[in-house]
């Protein structure tokens, strides 16, 4: 009965996981860019959705303003900092976008100050849904994992069956080639970064409520985030889709099961800290493991 | 060798080395440049992996830590002779180079990236279920290593000296190393791979030779970072820690050691200064290394070389 639950948390915690991912590994795919200031946005979006949702007075008018915001930050950090940066090596990439990490978990914390900021559950979604004989699951959590999988399908349309996606994948396998073609690649790097950030912007809104928001909030994730796309294969969203589940559940589930596969061999205290942290190892074992087999991840984008 | 290479890190040296008789020789003053050099050791030997094998390791603060909680071991265990700790702590952060660069140098690019985060991550989250070392609130020692018995680290500035004195052997060594027929042996094999392996050399193994010594002098700096504070916690292995000696040695410029020193004493001051002008001091820094990245090409030494 608890391992329902945790594996209906380990889910949740594995979609929001994806849509950050998502972006990154097209950003990385596409752009061969490496953005450590992903995780950045996500928490952006969670700031502008608990700010929003304040000033509107309800969680909707917070979610619908805060998109759009989204979008216009990673577009302005795109056309500020990292459209010159495309041409650049991965370890220059890497230092700058660390730049801008500094400059905005500093910068929340400036305008909004170091404590965490609350967003209400919207009135609509709180309180529990009945999944089993006497245990309620919250209805907010339900959501993020419907609106999730809806966005995952939605990404998977949009990659696999338009015209745009078409570039995307094209461009993720050889981009040279595709300019040469008389695509205008700026452009369509422009809007990968920009869907990218908005994609990770949604997922801060919808954690918003259920995390507390606070500056630095995403840089946990975001190296969560990298594991994801080097597992499900650079560039692939399906990868990045399955990685994202199997990093959640494994990440969900380790974390209530290895205190107690520890108590089996140490006191209670010793076997509560081992066993967490043994946990959180577990997702870099698996990765390690899984890299050691497949090299290039379980979906390789074929070049 | 060339001239210019080491007329810089000579100069550091020697402004290091009269630093506590120009005004520098309060505790916080020295505390702040002994932190500066062992960050300075530390990003000299991955620089050696970075800028010389082409090897970008994103779990370097794994080999201080394994180092600084070799001290603590031996320190739990009431051994606190340096003669006996230094040496130990340096084999076990080799040991752990190779094993885990056994496994990570088999892979290349990002991959290799992200193992060896992993391995880092494994380290960070091995020491804080270290109950009987503290955890995550981490390890008191009790006060500094004797030196053949005598409490020679205890004076600010014989700490002072031993920092420098090996923070000048590090860059000795990395740059000796390079200069070396082995240092060209890994710039060939990270410039083309297959002509290496085409003229007879196995880079695989040259590159696992320069893992291990890289981890070796890590963990020598994690040994001297626990004497510094006097203590040890799980937070010197962060990524975050690995990070920061990464941009270190991106910053500073990747022509050589000489690069990975100005870097670290960049860094660690720049942050220093900044955090005292304001609270807010990461939205100038911030933008800093992003102008940085723009505007010098090859760093800050890339800079002085014009």
């Amino acid at each position: 009965m608890l391992l329902v639950v945790q594996a209906l948390n380990g889910l949740q915690f594995g979609i929001l996981l994806f849509l950050v991912a998502a972006g990154l590994t097209l950003v990385f795919g596409v752009m061969d860019f490496i953005n450590l200031a992903h995780g950045v946005q996500y928490m952006i979006g969670a700031y502008l959705g608990a700010t929003l949702a304040a000033a509107t007075g309800s969680f909707w008018g917070g979610l619908l303003l805060a998109l759009p915001a989204a979008l216009l930050v990673g577009l302005v950090l795109e056309w500020l900092v990292f459209r010159h940066l495309y041409a650049r090596d991965h370890l220059s990439q890497v230092l700058a976008t660390f730049g801008v990490i500094l400059f905005l978990n500093q910068g929340v914390k400036f305008v909004f100050g170091a404590a965490p900021l609350q967003m209400p559950v919207p009135e609509a979604l709180s309180g529990g849904v009945p999944i089993m004989e006497g245990l309620l699951y919250p209805t907010y959590r339900l959501a993020i994992l419907a609106a999730g999988l809806a966005t995952a399908a939605l990404l998977w349309f949009l990659v696999e069956r338009t015209k745009a996606g078409m570039l995307v994948r094209a461009g993720a396998a050889n981009a040279p080639m595709l300019g040469a073609l008389g695509v205008n690649v700026d452009r369509l790097f422009m809007l990968v970064f920009g869907f990218g950030a908005m994609l990770a912007g949604f997922a801060g809104v919808m954690a918003a409520p259920i995390l507390s928001v606070e500056p630095g909030m995403g840089d946990n994730l975001l190296i969560l985030a990298f594991v994801v796309i080097v597992i499900g294969g650079i560039g692939s969203v399906r990868g990045a889709f399955i990685a994202a589940l199997l990093v959640g559940l494994v990440e969900t589930i380790g974390r209530s099961a290895m205190p107690d596969l520890m108590r089996l061999f140490l006191d209670p205290s010793a076997a509560r800290q081992a066993g967490a942290a043994m946990a959180s190892m577990l997702v870099y074992v698996v990765m390690a493991l899984i890299l050691a087999v497949k090299p290039a991840g379980l979906f390789p984008v074929k070049r | 060798m060339r001239w210019r290479d080491a007329s810089l890190p000579l100069l550091v040296f020697a402004a290091l080395a009269i630093a506590p008789f120009i005004g520098f020789g309060q505790g916080h003053a020295l505390t702040l440049l002994a932190r500066a050099m062992i960050f300075g050791m530390a990003a000299m030997s991955l620089s050696l992996l970075v800028g010389g094998a082409g090897l970008v390791s994103l779990g370097h603060a794994a080999m201080l830590g394994v180092g600084a909680y070799a001290v603590v071991v031996l320190d739990h265990a009431g051994v606190t002779e340096a003669l006996v700790v230094l040496p130990v702590a340096v084999l076990a952060a080799a040991l752990f180079a190779l094993l885990t660069g056994a496994v990570a140098i088999r892979t290349s690019g990002v991959h290799f990236i992200m193992i060896t985060l992993a391995f880092g991550q494994m380290a960070f989250f091995t020491t804080s279920s270290l109950a009987i070392y503290g955890g995550d609130d981490g390890y008191t020692l009790f006060s500094r290593m004797e030196v053949a018995g005598s409490r020679f680290l205890e004076g600010r500035l014989a700490f002072h000296f031993t920092c420098l004195a090996l923070l000048a052997g590090t860059w000795l060594l990395v740059q000796a190393l390079l200069d070396s027929r082995f240092g060209r042996v890994l710039r060939a094999a990270q410039q083309n791979e297959v002509r290496a392996q085409a003229v007879g050399f196995a880079p695989y193994r040259y590159r696992l030779v320069a893992y291990v010594i890289a981890g070796a002098i890590g963990g020598m700096a994690g040994v001297l970072l626990s004497q510094a504070a006097e203590f040890v916690a799980p937070a010197y292995l962060t990524w975050q820690r690995s990070g920061d000696l990464l941009f270190m040695v991106i910053l500073g410029g990747l022509a050589g050691p000489h690069g990975a020193l100005v870097g670290a004493l960049a860094i660690v001051l720049i942050e220093e200064w900044l955090a005292e002008l304001t609270e807010h001091w990461r939205m100038i820094f911030g933008p800093m290394l992003i102008l940085c990245v723009f505007f010098l090409r090859g760093g800050l030494v890339g800079l002085l070389r014009r």
